[in-house]
Protein backbone atom coordinates (compact mmCIF):
# COMPACT_ATOMS: atom_id res chain seq x y z
CA UNK A 1 0.00 0.00 0.00
CA UNK A 2 0.87 3.46 -0.99
CA UNK A 3 0.55 6.61 1.83
CA UNK A 4 0.00 10.05 -0.18
CA UNK A 5 0.32 12.78 2.17
CA UNK A 6 -2.64 15.35 2.10
CA UNK A 7 -1.91 18.59 2.96
CA UNK A 8 -4.95 19.75 2.35
CA UNK A 9 -4.21 22.89 -0.13
CA UNK A 10 -4.68 21.28 -3.38
CA UNK A 11 -5.08 18.62 -5.94
CA UNK A 12 -3.51 15.46 -4.88
CA UNK A 13 -6.59 13.81 -6.27
CA UNK A 14 -4.27 12.74 -10.11
CA UNK A 15 -1.64 11.31 -7.73
CA UNK A 16 -4.71 8.93 -6.20
CA UNK A 17 -5.91 7.97 -9.71
CA UNK A 18 -2.46 7.57 -11.53
CA UNK A 19 -1.70 5.14 -8.39
CA UNK A 20 -4.87 3.90 -8.39
CA UNK A 21 -5.06 2.70 -12.14
CA UNK A 22 -1.47 0.87 -11.68
CA UNK A 23 -3.64 -1.71 -9.52
CA UNK A 24 -1.82 -0.26 -6.49
CA UNK A 25 -3.78 0.80 -2.86
CA UNK A 26 -3.72 3.81 -1.92
CA UNK A 27 -3.98 5.55 1.91
CA UNK A 28 -4.29 9.37 2.28
CA UNK A 29 -2.26 10.26 5.04
CA UNK A 30 -3.13 13.28 7.22
CA UNK A 31 -1.50 11.93 10.79
CA UNK A 32 1.63 10.45 11.79
CA UNK A 33 0.26 6.70 13.09
CA UNK A 34 -1.29 6.31 9.43
CA UNK A 35 2.36 5.62 7.96
CA UNK A 36 2.80 2.18 9.65
CA UNK A 37 1.10 0.34 7.83
CA UNK A 38 2.12 1.75 4.23
CA UNK A 39 5.02 0.08 2.17
CA UNK A 40 5.95 3.57 0.18
CA UNK A 41 5.40 7.52 0.81
CA UNK A 42 4.44 9.82 -1.75
CA UNK A 43 4.62 13.43 -1.14
CA UNK A 44 2.77 14.91 -3.35
CA UNK A 45 3.29 18.79 -4.67
CA UNK A 46 0.60 21.63 -3.84
CA UNK A 47 0.57 25.07 -2.60
CA UNK A 48 2.89 26.93 -0.73
CA UNK A 49 6.41 26.40 0.96
CA UNK A 50 5.64 27.39 4.42
CA UNK A 51 1.81 26.44 4.43
CA UNK A 52 2.89 22.76 3.33
CA UNK A 53 6.14 22.56 6.04
CA UNK A 54 3.90 24.48 8.47
CA UNK A 55 1.23 21.36 8.16
CA UNK A 56 3.92 18.50 8.37
CA UNK A 57 5.12 20.24 11.56
CA UNK A 58 2.29 20.85 13.15
CA UNK A 59 0.80 17.27 12.31
CA UNK A 60 3.58 15.64 13.76
CA UNK A 61 4.00 14.02 9.85
CA UNK A 62 7.88 15.35 9.64
CA UNK A 63 9.43 13.75 11.95
CA UNK A 64 6.90 10.34 11.08
CA UNK A 65 8.08 10.84 7.52
CA UNK A 66 12.17 10.76 8.58
CA UNK A 67 11.10 7.83 10.96
CA UNK A 68 9.83 5.71 8.37
CA UNK A 69 12.83 6.44 5.84
CA UNK A 70 15.11 4.98 8.22
CA UNK A 71 13.55 1.78 8.44
CA UNK A 72 13.88 1.86 4.45
CA UNK A 73 10.61 2.74 3.39
CA UNK A 74 10.86 4.76 0.03
CA UNK A 75 9.74 8.18 -0.64
CA UNK A 76 8.83 10.24 -3.45
CA UNK A 77 8.88 13.74 -3.75
CA UNK A 78 6.81 15.65 -6.40
CA UNK A 79 7.31 18.94 -7.43
CA UNK A 80 7.20 21.22 -3.99
CA UNK A 81 7.25 17.94 -2.35
CA UNK A 82 10.95 17.01 -3.23
CA UNK A 83 11.57 20.63 -2.63
CA UNK A 84 10.68 20.24 1.08
CA UNK A 85 13.38 17.46 1.06
CA UNK A 86 16.21 20.30 1.48
CA UNK A 87 17.16 22.65 4.02
CA UNK A 88 15.67 25.88 3.16
CA UNK A 89 13.91 27.78 0.15
CA UNK A 90 13.81 31.15 -0.81
CA UNK A 91 10.38 30.91 -1.26
CA UNK A 92 9.33 30.68 2.84
CA UNK A 93 10.70 31.25 6.05
CA UNK A 94 10.17 28.02 7.95
CA UNK A 95 12.67 25.12 7.43
CA UNK A 96 12.82 21.88 5.01
CA UNK A 97 12.81 18.21 5.67
CA UNK A 98 16.69 18.61 5.75
CA UNK A 99 16.58 15.02 4.27
CA UNK A 100 18.92 16.20 1.41
CA UNK A 101 21.82 19.09 1.86
CA UNK A 102 21.14 22.17 -0.28
CA UNK A 103 18.54 24.78 -1.03
CA UNK A 104 16.28 26.22 -3.09
CA UNK A 105 16.22 28.86 -5.05
CA UNK A 106 13.64 30.46 -7.31
CA UNK A 107 14.20 30.15 -11.18
CA UNK A 108 16.51 33.53 -12.61
CA UNK A 109 13.38 33.97 -15.29
CA UNK A 110 14.89 35.81 -18.43
CA UNK A 111 13.01 37.57 -21.72
CA UNK A 112 11.29 34.82 -23.84
CA UNK A 113 12.10 32.83 -20.11
CA UNK A 114 8.77 33.02 -18.09
CA UNK A 115 8.12 32.13 -14.55
CA UNK A 116 6.84 29.93 -13.05
CA UNK A 117 8.11 27.46 -15.60
CA UNK A 118 5.45 25.56 -17.13
CA UNK A 119 4.81 22.95 -19.69
CA UNK A 120 6.50 20.41 -20.83
CA UNK A 121 10.45 20.46 -20.83
CA UNK A 122 12.96 17.32 -21.65
CA UNK A 123 14.73 15.64 -18.81
CA UNK A 124 18.14 14.51 -19.47
CA UNK A 125 19.23 11.37 -17.22
CA UNK A 126 22.59 11.60 -16.17
CA UNK A 127 23.31 8.71 -13.88
CA UNK A 128 21.58 5.14 -13.45
CA UNK A 129 18.60 4.52 -11.48
CA UNK A 130 15.60 1.73 -11.59
CA UNK A 131 13.22 4.54 -11.07
CA UNK A 132 13.90 5.95 -14.53
CA UNK A 133 13.87 2.26 -16.43
CA UNK A 134 13.04 2.14 -19.52
CA UNK A 135 12.56 5.40 -19.98
CA UNK A 136 14.45 6.79 -22.99
CA UNK A 137 16.31 9.86 -22.39
CA UNK A 138 14.93 13.57 -22.98
CA UNK A 139 11.62 12.55 -22.67
CA UNK A 140 9.12 15.47 -22.41
CA UNK A 141 7.34 15.85 -18.69
CA UNK A 142 5.07 18.45 -17.19
CA UNK A 143 6.76 21.16 -14.84
CA UNK A 144 4.78 23.80 -12.93
CA UNK A 145 6.77 26.26 -10.82
CA UNK A 146 9.21 29.11 -9.62
CA UNK A 147 12.00 27.55 -7.69
CA UNK A 148 14.45 24.52 -7.50
CA UNK A 149 16.66 22.48 -6.36
CA UNK A 150 20.25 23.08 -5.75
CA UNK A 151 21.58 19.69 -3.94
CA UNK A 152 25.43 20.26 -2.23
CA UNK A 153 26.08 16.74 -3.09
CA UNK A 154 26.26 16.14 -6.80
CA UNK A 155 25.89 12.70 -6.82
CA UNK A 156 22.28 12.76 -5.59
CA UNK A 157 21.42 14.39 -9.34
CA UNK A 158 20.22 11.92 -11.64
CA UNK A 159 18.41 13.80 -14.38
CA UNK A 160 18.69 17.93 -15.47
CA UNK A 161 16.49 19.90 -17.24
CA UNK A 162 17.71 23.09 -18.69
CA UNK A 163 15.33 26.69 -18.41
CA UNK A 164 17.60 29.04 -18.70
CA UNK A 165 19.82 27.28 -16.16
CA UNK A 166 20.02 23.61 -15.67
CA UNK A 167 18.43 22.40 -12.68
CA UNK A 168 18.15 18.71 -10.95
CA UNK A 169 14.90 17.65 -12.03
CA UNK A 170 15.57 14.11 -10.35
CA UNK A 171 17.05 13.15 -7.24
CA UNK A 172 17.89 10.16 -4.99
CA UNK A 173 19.58 9.87 -2.33
CA UNK A 174 19.24 6.00 -1.39
CA UNK A 175 15.42 5.59 -0.79
CA UNK A 176 14.26 9.27 -1.11
CA UNK A 177 13.51 9.88 -4.27
CA UNK A 178 12.24 13.42 -5.40
CA UNK A 179 11.26 15.19 -8.97
CA UNK A 180 10.58 18.51 -9.92
CA UNK A 181 8.01 17.65 -12.51
CA UNK A 182 4.57 16.46 -12.01
CA UNK A 183 4.60 12.56 -13.23
CA UNK A 184 1.13 12.18 -12.65
CA UNK A 185 0.08 14.61 -15.07
CA UNK A 186 3.02 13.97 -17.92
CA UNK A 187 0.71 11.10 -19.63
CA UNK A 188 2.45 7.62 -20.31
CA UNK A 189 6.33 8.93 -19.33
CA UNK A 190 5.01 9.68 -16.23
CA UNK A 191 3.11 6.63 -15.32
CA UNK A 192 5.80 4.94 -16.24
CA UNK A 193 8.30 6.47 -13.58
CA UNK A 194 5.24 5.91 -10.95
CA UNK A 195 5.06 2.18 -12.08
CA UNK A 196 8.84 1.64 -10.87
CA UNK A 197 8.66 3.80 -7.68
CA UNK A 198 6.41 1.41 -6.90
CA UNK A 199 8.63 -1.72 -7.58
CA UNK A 200 11.63 -0.28 -5.83
CA UNK A 201 12.78 -1.82 -2.96
CA UNK B 1 14.05 22.75 -24.17
CA UNK B 2 10.68 23.88 -22.87
CA UNK B 3 7.50 23.04 -25.88
CA UNK B 4 5.43 25.40 -26.77
CA UNK B 5 1.77 23.96 -25.74
CA UNK B 6 -1.36 23.12 -27.82
CA UNK B 7 -4.13 23.57 -25.72
CA UNK B 8 -7.84 22.92 -26.50
CA UNK B 9 -10.33 24.85 -25.12
CA UNK B 10 -14.25 23.09 -23.93
CA UNK B 11 -17.16 25.33 -23.22
CA UNK B 12 -19.26 23.51 -20.65
CA UNK B 13 -22.69 23.71 -19.68
CA UNK B 14 -24.49 21.69 -16.92
CA UNK B 15 -21.84 19.21 -17.43
CA UNK B 16 -21.90 18.91 -21.71
CA UNK B 17 -19.70 20.58 -23.96
CA UNK B 18 -21.22 22.97 -25.92
CA UNK B 19 -21.26 24.99 -29.16
CA UNK B 20 -21.62 23.11 -32.05
CA UNK B 21 -18.70 20.25 -32.15
CA UNK B 22 -18.84 17.73 -34.80
CA UNK B 23 -16.36 14.72 -33.91
CA UNK B 24 -17.91 12.02 -36.24
CA UNK B 25 -15.70 9.50 -34.17
CA UNK B 26 -16.96 9.94 -30.45
CA UNK B 27 -19.92 7.35 -29.51
CA UNK B 28 -21.27 10.58 -27.89
CA UNK B 29 -20.75 13.53 -28.83
CA UNK B 30 -20.31 16.87 -26.12
CA UNK B 31 -19.59 14.33 -23.45
CA UNK B 32 -17.06 16.30 -21.61
CA UNK B 33 -14.88 13.08 -20.72
CA UNK B 34 -14.93 11.23 -23.97
CA UNK B 35 -13.91 14.70 -25.51
CA UNK B 36 -11.01 15.48 -23.18
CA UNK B 37 -9.47 11.80 -23.86
CA UNK B 38 -9.92 12.48 -27.28
CA UNK B 39 -7.51 15.58 -27.57
CA UNK B 40 -5.55 13.98 -24.90
CA UNK B 41 -4.70 10.87 -27.35
CA UNK B 42 -4.05 13.64 -29.76
CA UNK B 43 -0.93 14.73 -27.54
CA UNK B 44 -2.80 18.08 -26.38
CA UNK B 45 -1.01 19.65 -24.24
CA UNK B 46 -3.24 20.54 -21.67
CA UNK B 47 -6.78 21.26 -21.34
CA UNK B 48 -8.89 23.93 -20.24
CA UNK B 49 -12.49 23.72 -19.81
CA UNK B 50 -14.64 27.12 -19.26
CA UNK B 51 -17.91 26.80 -17.10
CA UNK B 52 -20.80 28.74 -18.09
CA UNK B 53 -23.36 27.35 -16.01
CA UNK B 54 -25.28 30.26 -14.53
CA UNK B 55 -26.83 28.11 -11.93
CA UNK B 56 -25.69 26.36 -8.48
CA UNK B 57 -27.00 23.14 -10.15
CA UNK B 58 -24.68 23.47 -12.86
CA UNK B 59 -22.18 24.55 -10.69
CA UNK B 60 -22.21 20.67 -8.42
CA UNK B 61 -22.42 19.30 -12.14
CA UNK B 62 -18.95 20.90 -13.03
CA UNK B 63 -17.96 19.40 -9.08
CA UNK B 64 -18.02 15.57 -10.80
CA UNK B 65 -17.49 16.51 -13.54
CA UNK B 66 -13.80 17.32 -13.08
CA UNK B 67 -13.44 14.50 -10.85
CA UNK B 68 -14.48 12.43 -13.99
CA UNK B 69 -11.85 14.07 -15.85
CA UNK B 70 -9.26 14.02 -13.78
CA UNK B 71 -9.83 10.14 -13.03
CA UNK B 72 -9.49 9.60 -17.22
CA UNK B 73 -6.67 12.07 -18.44
CA UNK B 74 -3.01 12.27 -17.25
CA UNK B 75 -2.21 15.57 -18.07
CA UNK B 76 -2.67 19.00 -16.86
CA UNK B 77 -6.28 20.68 -17.06
CA UNK B 78 -7.84 23.85 -16.05
CA UNK B 79 -11.16 24.80 -14.90
CA UNK B 80 -12.82 28.40 -15.19
CA UNK B 81 -15.77 30.15 -15.03
CA UNK B 82 -17.83 31.77 -12.28
CA UNK B 83 -15.05 31.24 -9.39
CA UNK B 84 -16.18 33.62 -6.75
CA UNK B 85 -14.37 32.67 -3.52
CA UNK B 86 -11.22 30.88 -2.42
CA UNK B 87 -13.90 27.70 -1.83
CA UNK B 88 -14.70 27.35 -5.08
CA UNK B 89 -10.80 27.53 -5.96
CA UNK B 90 -10.49 24.50 -3.30
CA UNK B 91 -13.42 22.49 -4.25
CA UNK B 92 -12.22 22.33 -8.05
CA UNK B 93 -8.73 21.24 -7.21
CA UNK B 94 -9.35 18.84 -4.34
CA UNK B 95 -11.81 17.39 -7.65
CA UNK B 96 -8.35 16.67 -9.81
CA UNK B 97 -8.21 19.94 -11.65
CA UNK B 98 -4.71 21.53 -11.94
CA UNK B 99 -5.17 25.20 -12.15
CA UNK B 100 -8.24 27.37 -11.97
CA UNK B 101 -8.94 30.48 -14.36
CA UNK B 102 -10.26 33.35 -12.66
CA UNK B 103 -11.55 36.43 -15.13
CA UNK B 104 -14.48 38.33 -13.78
CA UNK B 105 -14.21 38.16 -9.71
CA UNK B 106 -10.29 38.98 -10.19
CA UNK B 107 -11.62 42.70 -12.02
CA UNK B 108 -14.20 42.61 -8.45
CA UNK B 109 -11.62 41.90 -6.24
CA UNK B 110 -8.23 41.40 -6.99
CA UNK B 111 -7.08 39.96 -3.92
CA UNK B 112 -8.47 36.89 -4.86
CA UNK B 113 -5.78 36.22 -6.89
CA UNK B 114 -3.60 37.18 -4.10
CA UNK B 115 -5.06 34.65 -1.12
CA UNK B 116 -5.65 32.20 -3.88
CA UNK B 117 -2.05 32.27 -4.97
CA UNK B 118 -0.50 32.43 -1.20
CA UNK B 119 -2.37 29.13 0.03
CA UNK B 120 -2.49 27.28 -3.82
CA UNK B 121 0.98 28.30 -5.63
CA UNK B 122 1.41 30.55 -8.37
CA UNK B 123 1.45 27.24 -10.32
CA UNK B 124 -2.42 27.24 -10.43
CA UNK B 125 -4.03 30.16 -10.66
CA UNK B 126 -4.77 32.03 -14.31
CA UNK B 127 -6.15 34.63 -14.58
CA UNK B 128 -8.64 35.51 -17.76
CA UNK B 129 -8.13 38.89 -19.59
CA UNK B 130 -10.90 39.64 -21.88
CA UNK B 131 -9.52 42.81 -24.04
CA UNK B 132 -11.65 44.61 -25.87
CA UNK B 133 -9.39 47.28 -28.30
CA UNK B 134 -10.46 51.02 -27.73
CA UNK B 135 -7.85 52.54 -30.27
CA UNK B 136 -4.70 51.59 -32.01
CA UNK B 137 -2.59 50.86 -28.78
CA UNK B 138 -5.27 50.81 -26.29
CA UNK B 139 -7.14 47.70 -24.99
CA UNK B 140 -9.92 47.70 -22.39
CA UNK B 141 -10.41 44.72 -19.68
CA UNK B 142 -14.16 43.58 -20.22
CA UNK B 143 -15.81 41.55 -17.56
CA UNK B 144 -19.07 38.85 -17.28
CA UNK B 145 -17.97 36.87 -20.64
CA UNK B 146 -17.29 40.39 -22.14
CA UNK B 147 -20.42 42.28 -21.47
CA UNK B 148 -19.32 44.66 -18.99
CA UNK B 149 -16.53 47.18 -19.67
CA UNK B 150 -14.71 48.08 -16.52
CA UNK B 151 -12.35 50.69 -17.99
CA UNK B 152 -9.23 48.98 -16.63
CA UNK B 153 -6.19 49.47 -19.30
CA UNK B 154 -5.14 45.50 -20.46
CA UNK B 155 -1.44 46.01 -19.96
CA UNK B 156 -1.86 47.71 -16.31
CA UNK B 157 -4.12 44.85 -15.00
CA UNK B 158 -1.70 42.24 -16.69
CA UNK B 159 0.74 43.42 -14.37
CA UNK B 160 -1.29 43.78 -11.75
CA UNK B 161 -2.14 40.11 -11.45
CA UNK B 162 0.99 38.90 -11.68
CA UNK B 163 2.36 41.15 -8.88
CA UNK B 164 -0.95 40.02 -7.18
CA UNK B 165 0.89 36.20 -7.61
CA UNK B 166 -1.30 35.14 -10.93
CA UNK B 167 1.06 32.33 -12.65
CA UNK B 168 0.15 32.43 -16.03
CA UNK B 169 -2.08 34.76 -18.18
CA UNK B 170 -4.76 33.90 -20.50
CA UNK B 171 -5.53 36.85 -22.62
CA UNK B 172 -8.68 36.35 -25.28
CA UNK B 173 -9.23 39.44 -27.73
CA UNK B 174 -13.18 39.93 -27.94
CA UNK B 175 -12.43 41.55 -31.54
CA UNK B 176 -10.94 38.47 -33.06
CA UNK B 177 -12.54 35.37 -31.21
CA UNK B 178 -14.58 33.37 -33.25
CA UNK B 179 -13.09 35.10 -36.65
CA UNK B 180 -10.37 32.62 -37.61
CA UNK B 181 -8.57 36.13 -39.27
CA UNK B 182 -5.97 36.21 -36.63
CA UNK B 183 -4.76 36.44 -33.20
CA UNK B 184 -4.62 40.34 -31.62
CA UNK B 185 -0.80 40.45 -32.51
CA UNK B 186 -0.27 43.68 -31.46
CA UNK B 187 -2.10 42.86 -27.96
CA UNK B 188 -0.67 39.95 -27.44
CA UNK B 189 3.51 41.27 -28.19
CA UNK B 190 2.21 44.25 -25.89
CA UNK B 191 1.20 41.60 -23.27
CA UNK B 192 4.05 39.50 -23.28
CA UNK B 193 6.29 41.95 -22.92
CA UNK B 194 5.05 43.97 -20.28
CA UNK B 195 5.00 40.77 -17.97
CA UNK B 196 7.26 37.66 -17.47
CA UNK B 197 4.81 34.84 -16.30
CA UNK B 198 3.49 32.87 -19.18
CA UNK B 199 0.63 34.22 -21.81
CA UNK B 200 -1.31 32.10 -23.05
CA UNK B 201 -3.11 33.48 -26.37
CA UNK B 202 -6.50 32.97 -27.36
CA UNK B 203 -9.41 34.35 -29.55
CA UNK B 204 -9.04 34.34 -33.83
CA UNK B 205 -6.19 31.67 -34.90
CA UNK B 206 -7.82 30.39 -38.17
CA UNK B 207 -4.70 28.94 -39.76
CA UNK B 208 -1.35 27.43 -39.00
CA UNK B 209 0.58 30.77 -39.51
CA UNK B 210 -1.27 32.61 -36.83
CA UNK B 211 -0.09 30.02 -34.69
CA UNK B 212 3.60 30.05 -35.87
CA UNK B 213 3.18 33.87 -35.26
CA UNK B 214 2.03 33.90 -31.79
CA UNK B 215 4.31 31.76 -30.40
CA UNK B 216 7.01 32.93 -32.01
CA UNK B 217 7.35 37.07 -32.39
CA UNK B 218 4.34 37.13 -30.12
CA UNK B 219 6.51 35.01 -27.15
CA UNK B 220 3.27 33.31 -26.30
CA UNK B 221 4.37 30.45 -24.43
CA UNK B 222 0.70 28.18 -25.07
CA UNK B 223 -2.26 28.37 -27.81
CA UNK B 224 -6.01 28.45 -27.08
CA UNK B 225 -7.97 26.85 -29.66
CA UNK B 226 -11.76 26.15 -29.96
CA UNK B 227 -13.01 26.22 -33.60
CA UNK B 228 -9.85 25.14 -34.99
CA UNK B 229 -9.85 21.79 -33.51
CA UNK B 230 -13.60 21.70 -32.82
CA UNK B 231 -14.16 21.92 -36.42
CA UNK B 232 -11.14 19.49 -37.25
CA UNK B 233 -9.84 22.36 -39.36
CA UNK B 234 -6.22 21.05 -37.90
CA UNK B 235 -5.92 18.18 -35.71
CA UNK B 236 -2.95 18.99 -32.80
CA UNK B 237 -0.61 16.87 -34.98
CA UNK B 238 -0.63 18.67 -37.83
CA UNK B 239 -0.37 21.81 -35.88
CA UNK B 240 2.52 20.39 -33.89
CA UNK B 241 4.48 19.31 -36.98
CA UNK B 242 4.02 22.53 -38.88
CA UNK B 243 6.20 23.93 -35.73
CA UNK B 244 8.52 21.33 -35.28
CA UNK B 245 9.42 21.31 -39.15
CA UNK B 246 10.14 25.27 -38.12
CA UNK B 247 12.39 24.92 -35.02
CA UNK B 248 10.20 25.51 -32.80
CA UNK B 249 9.78 22.92 -29.46
CA UNK B 250 6.48 20.51 -29.58
CA UNK B 251 5.87 17.76 -27.44
CA UNK B 252 5.28 14.82 -29.63
CA UNK B 253 6.01 10.93 -28.72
Amino acid sequence: MTGIINYGAGNIFSVIVSIRNLHEEVMVVSKPEMLRNIDRIILPGVGAFDHAMKYLKKTGLSEAVKEEIKKGKFLLGICLGLQMFFEHSEEGKLKGLGLIKGEVRKLPGKENLPVPHMGWNTVNIIRDSKFLKNLQDNSFFYFAHSFYCVPEEKSTVVALTSYGIEFASVVQKDNIIGVQFHPEKSAKHGLRLLKNFLRMK
Amino acid sequence: MLAKRIIPCLDVKDGKVVKGIHFKNLRQAGEVVDLAKYYSDQEADELVFLDISATSEGRKTLKNLVKNVASNISIPFTVGGGIKSIDDILILLENGADKVSINTQAVRNPNIVYEAAKKFGSQCIVVAIDAKRMGSHRWDVYIESGKIPTGINVKEWAKQVEDLGAGEILLTSIDTDGTLAGYDFQLLTNITKAVKIPVIASGGAGSLEHIYKAVTECRASAVLLASLLHFKTFTIKQIKKFLAERKIPVRMN
